[in-house]
């Protein structure tokens, strides 16, 4: 899929966890978020876009989520 | 003495009554005992003495002026109606007597010295309450003759498509009327005139040009053939009845199919059916002929390439093939190029063997559904904070609210008959608050309805106002304390409650963004919170949105912290769009659930499938539609077998969809007619429509109610029979002889549907989930003592604007909706009658927008988006405010999904159809999407061997 639609996707879901006063929590929830509702191809994508682009364009929690405990 | 049953079947002639208190009487030679405050008319019925009556009918409240209900009571003088009189203990009532004979043989020689004697020729003929009437009293003469002054050369109205209005036999017993105004609730019909002048008028117009919705209630209510079936006066009166359900919106309403052998007469409102109480609307009632219509393709067809005209071959050929193919792009690309989409359209069998063939046979996931592009946000969000995918209450639940807040739903237009309801219940008096960035009908444009509030909120905006609303809540006391300890996780309230009490989340803070006074903001939530019994209805306008999801968790979060969840009259209910929306979620036709809303992953779960169905299943979220539709542009999905779904039309950015189509090596379409997706495809399947197979429906309420063969399917298959026979030429037989079976299995295997079958369905005639050996009638209203996830949670629900911005470019924000005639893409509905009423999708506008453009009413204007363009007919109108333009999307040419582009929410991927920026000008020619559109579907049509009338484009 298009890079750049999966980082804005998973930017949103960062939005949505971004008022969350626990912030390591909020971590897990969007790495969880990902790990239930998108398809692994779609994971295994991002995380390689994280790992070899330096995730470039993804908000610094969602990459840390990415990078912390995402299921590829 | 035996317990009287209530019997559906009977006309008590009055409604019955709720009290408890009970009261004995005499009818004649029988003792009964019924509820206090029903009519000495009714207490007879029930005791199953039938008091001859021309006016009352048991829908509708005693009118008391046909004058033949008359009855003796010992002890009290004269004869009063029976229709009006209430019992009273100890009451001996006489139903028939000499005096009571000769009145009513005066009354009925009245009624017929100026009724036509044409019986024998009469469409009611056998089927009429005026020549019952008759025979009842053993009318013999009259007196007066025939010649005097009457009514018998008045000029029918046949200006209904659907039915005609003669007044010639017209006895002005207003029945039509107060169906009218207490069944639907429209008020578009009235006595005018004096004594004998009296006539029924639709606001001294005719049916088509007044404001009559064509619901059907005046045609049912009506005693003799003034309002009648156009069917009726054609075929004669139907010779048996068989109820089923509708297939058009998520009310579900049960309807009885009245036949003359496999042909249908008259499709009737049934008086039992639980969401609908014997209404309905001119869908339902009407708007069935598509069924029948020349457009359906019965013949299965192939073909290698879209550019190729299509062979029609027979089922096994076509099977074979699709088989075949399949199989080649599994072994070529993958299982994760293969994927398949359900419908709200099919039952929850079909839906339940069509998830089972992509699972067990392909072992991907890559199953999915229409609520994707509608509701799949209230199933995130309602799961998340309540447990449930499923919205709280029964549709009667309604009659006991206090304050009734609809958040963009159009119930009017989108769900008529529960609608109806709703109005009984505001015209009682409950509250109104409605929030919607345009102006509906139910704002000011219903008789004796005014919304208390209207939130005429800018679109994009909806998690603002909810965070708005909650800090009123929060920060004036208005919280619950009490209901949130003992049901909801604290933890969660606290962060949601400090979060809600920030500044910027106040009305004040929020109002420009809004476009709405503060105090207005303020005054909804301390109505909503301290009004008593407060329900919110929401719909579309809340889940299509980036936001989508965060709304639906915004809203369950203000029904737990205001304690207006679990019981009746309170609640989260969403409108689901159609027929079968919530039950095609159901059944597990989502790429990260199985059946019963239990995520893939769940080991438990899966195995439980695994040794069900005897095969290995994955336990990996499958592919979205729209995920699918991305990888097939890109190249990797490359088969699709869509069932009852016109993802062309129905979903956003046209081109996308389309392109991602064409990239396809197999896409198998299974529906009634060459829809636009089928124009795309390499294998069509035809389907049989709702009228020609057995399964069930499950509504917006959780009703599952059940789908009956009225006749035998004109494609030689029920749908879930060609997806089987598909299963079995992959190598995976799944062995069914009856939907019914489908059913047992999908009890078996899914808890909430535990105690579900066609047998206690047709014992109860629907029933709510969860049925189970708990709730073995099901369960009208959830979470009644605890929520299905234990405690309830809340969310916090931070507002993110929508990455769709107006700008010099776009500076107006398009949003789409429906209308009351049509039905989602109008396959059905554009192949009736109802296109009487809605010819074409047009582009509202307001004045001062339409102004600056130099935009007059019926123009042409072409609207650009950064998705797309197209153009369509001008309306000017305050309905919409300043700066947002809104179209409806059901006729394919129309393009507005053109339009709209691949913004979504966030949790679901459900598309933002609600937000687009536009600009508008008037223009002179079609765009250039419609001209290709114009060109490629009659192409299309005529490769099926049809006449290219349906590409009606210009």
């Amino acid at each position: 899929m298009d890079i750049q639609r999966l980082i804005s996707m998973a930017n949103q879901i960062g939005d949505f966890y971004e008022s969350y006063p626990d912030q390591s929590h909020a971590q897990k929830d969007i790495a969880d978020h990902l790990n239930k509702f998108w398809a692994l191809p779609m994971r295994k994508q991002i995380a390689q876009y994280v790992a070899e682009q330096a995730g470039t364009g993804l908000h610094a929690q969602v990459q840390s989520a990415i990078k912390g405990y995402l299921k590829v | 003495m035996d317990e009287i049953k209530y019997n559906p079947n009977v006309d008590y002639g009055t409604p019955g009554s709720q009290s408890t208190k009970q009261i004995t009487l005499m009818v004649d030679d029988r003792q009964v005992t019924v509820p206090d405050g029903v009519s000495i008319m009714h207490a007879a019925a029930v005791a199953g003495v039938m008091v001859p009556k021309l006016c009352a009918t048991d829908s509708l409240e005693p009118f008391g002026s046909c004058r033949l209900c008359l009855v003796e009571i010992e002890g009290r003088r004269g004869y009063p109606a029976s229709c009006t009189t209430p019992v009273a203990e100890g009451l001996i009532v006489h139903t028939q007597t000499p005096k009571l004979a000769d009145i009513r043989r005066g009354t009925m020689e009245l009624y017929i010295s100026d009724h036509p004697l044409d019986c024998l020729t009469c469409a009611t003929n056998g089927d009429c309450e005026l020549q019952d009437m008759a025979g009842a009293v053993g009318l013999r003469e009259v007196r007066y003759g025939y010649d005097g002054e009457n009514h018998l050369k008045a000029a029918k109205d046949e200006s209904n498509p659907y039915f005609t209005f003669d007044p010639s036999k017209c006895i002005v017993c207003s029945r039509c009327v107060r169906a009218c105004e207490e069944t639907q609730g429209t008020f578009a019909l009235t006595i005018s005139g004096r004594g004998f002048d009296s006539k029924v008028s639709a606001g001294n117009k005719d049916f088509m040009d007044s404001e009559c919705v064509s619901c059907g209630a005046c045609v049912q209510a009506c005693p003799t053939a003034t309002l009648i079936e156009k069917t009726v006066i054609a075929a004669g009166t139907p010779e048996h009845s068989v109820t089923t359900t509708c297939a058009y919106c998520g009310v579900g309403c049960s309807f009885d199919a009245e036949m003359k052998g496999e042909e249908v007469v008259r499709m009737t409102p049934s008086k039992h059916g639980g969401a609908n109480h014997g209404h309905s609307c001119v869908k339902g009632r009407f708007a069935w002929g598509y069924a029948t219509h020349k457009d359906r393709i019965t013949t299965p067809m192939i073909r290698k390439s879209i550019k190729d005209p299509w062979q029609q071959v027979g089922w096994d050929e076509a099977i074979n093939y699709a088989a075949s193919e399949l199989n080649r792009i599994n072994t070529t690309y993958g299982k994760d190029a293969i994927g398949g989409i359900t419908s709200s359209r099919c039952t929850n069998e079909e839906v339940y063997v069509t998830q089972k063939l992509i699972r067990a046979v392909f072992g991907v996931n890559h199953v999915d559904t229409c609520a994707r592009v509608c509701h799949s946000p209230t199933g995130y969000g309602l799961k998340q904070t309540l447990g449930e995918s499923a919205g709280t209450q029964t549709f009667d639940s309604v009659m006991q609210s206090d304050v009734i807040f609809i958040i963009g739903a159009n119930p009017t237009d989108g769900h008529p008959v529960f609608a109806s309801q709703m109005k009984r219940r505001l015209r009682e008096g409950a509250k109104l608050i409605i929030a919607d960035p345009r102006e509906i009908d139910l704002v000011a444009n219903s008789p004796h309805i005014r919304a208390d509030h209207h939130l005429k909120l800018r679109p994009g905006t909806n998690v603002a106002l909810i965070s708005a609303l909650a800090h009123v809540i929060v920060t004036e006391g208005l919280v619950q304390e009490a209901f949130v300890k003992a049901r909801c996780e604290w933890d969660s309230f606290v962060a949601w409650r400090d979060f809600a009490a920030l500044p910027e989340n106040s009305p004040e803070a929020l109002s420009s963004e809004l476009g709405i006074k503060a105090e207005d903001v303020r005054a909804a939530a301390r109505l909503y919170a301290t009004g008593g019994n407060a329900a919110i209805y929401y719909g579309l306008g809340v889940t299509e949105h980036s936001q989508g999801s965060t709304m639906v968790m915004g809203i369950a979060n203000l029904a737990m912290a205001t304690a207006n969840i679990g019981r009746e009259g309170v609640g989260v209910n969403p409108l689901r769009g159609q027929n079968n929306v919530q039950g095609s979620c159901d059944m597990g036709s989502m790429p990260h659930e199985f059946p019963g809303y239990r995520h893939v992953a769940d080991d438990a779960t899966r195995a439980l499938f695994e040794s069900a169905w005897g095969r290995p299943l994955s336990a990996e979220p499958g592919l979205r539609i729209p995920n699918m539709l991305d990888q097939a542009s890109e190249g990797s999905f490359k088969a699709l077998y869509c069932v009852g779904e016109d993802i062309v039309q129905s979903d956003p950015n046209t081109q996308h969809v389309t392109h991602a189509l064409e990239q396809m090596e197999c896409v198998i379409v299974q529906d009634l007619f060459l829809n636009e997706t089928a124009m795309f495809a390499h294998v069509f399947f035809p389907g049989a429509s709702f009228l020609e197979k057995n399964g069930t429906f499950t509504n917006a309420e959780r009703r599952i109610s059940p789908v009956r063969r009225v006749m035998a399917p004109k494609n030689g298959m029920e749908d879930w029979q060609v997806t089987t026979k598909l299963s079995e030429a992959l190598g995976y037989p799944m062995n069914y002889s009856h939907a019914s079976e489908i059913m047992d299995e999908i009890a078996r295997l899914t808890p909430t549907f535990q105690g579900v079958s066609f047998k206690k369905l047709d014992e109860l005639g629907s029933v709510q989930w969860p049925c189970n050996d708990e709730h073995p009638a099901g369960t009208p209203v959830m979470h009644i003592d605890e929520f299905v996830r234990g405690k309830g949670k809340f969310f916090i629900t931070q507002y993110v604007p929508t990455t769709e911005k107006v700008n010099a470019k776009f500076p107006l924000i398009l949003t789409t909706g429906r209308i009351l005639s049509q039905y989602n893409v109008g396959a059905q509905t554009r192949r009736t009658q109802n296109t009487a009423w809605h010819p074409e999708d047009i582009l509202e506008i307001h004045p001062h927008d339409a102004e600056d453009r130099g935009i007059k009413a019926d123009d042409w204007v072409g609207i650009v988006s950064r998705a797309g363009e197209t153009v369509l007919r001008a309306k000017i109108t305050e309905r919409v405010q300043v700066g947002v333009v809104y179209t409806t999307f059901h006729h394919p040419e129309s393009g507005a999904n053109v339009i709209t582009t691949d913004n979504s929410d966030w949790a679901t991927n459900c598309p933002e159809f609600k937000v687009t920026a536009v600009q508008v000008a008037r223009v002179s020619q079609l765009s250039d999407w419609q001209k290709h559109y114009k060109t490629f579907s009659e192409a299309q049509i005529a490769f099926a061997g049809k006449k290219a009338e349906a590409a009606k484009v210009g």
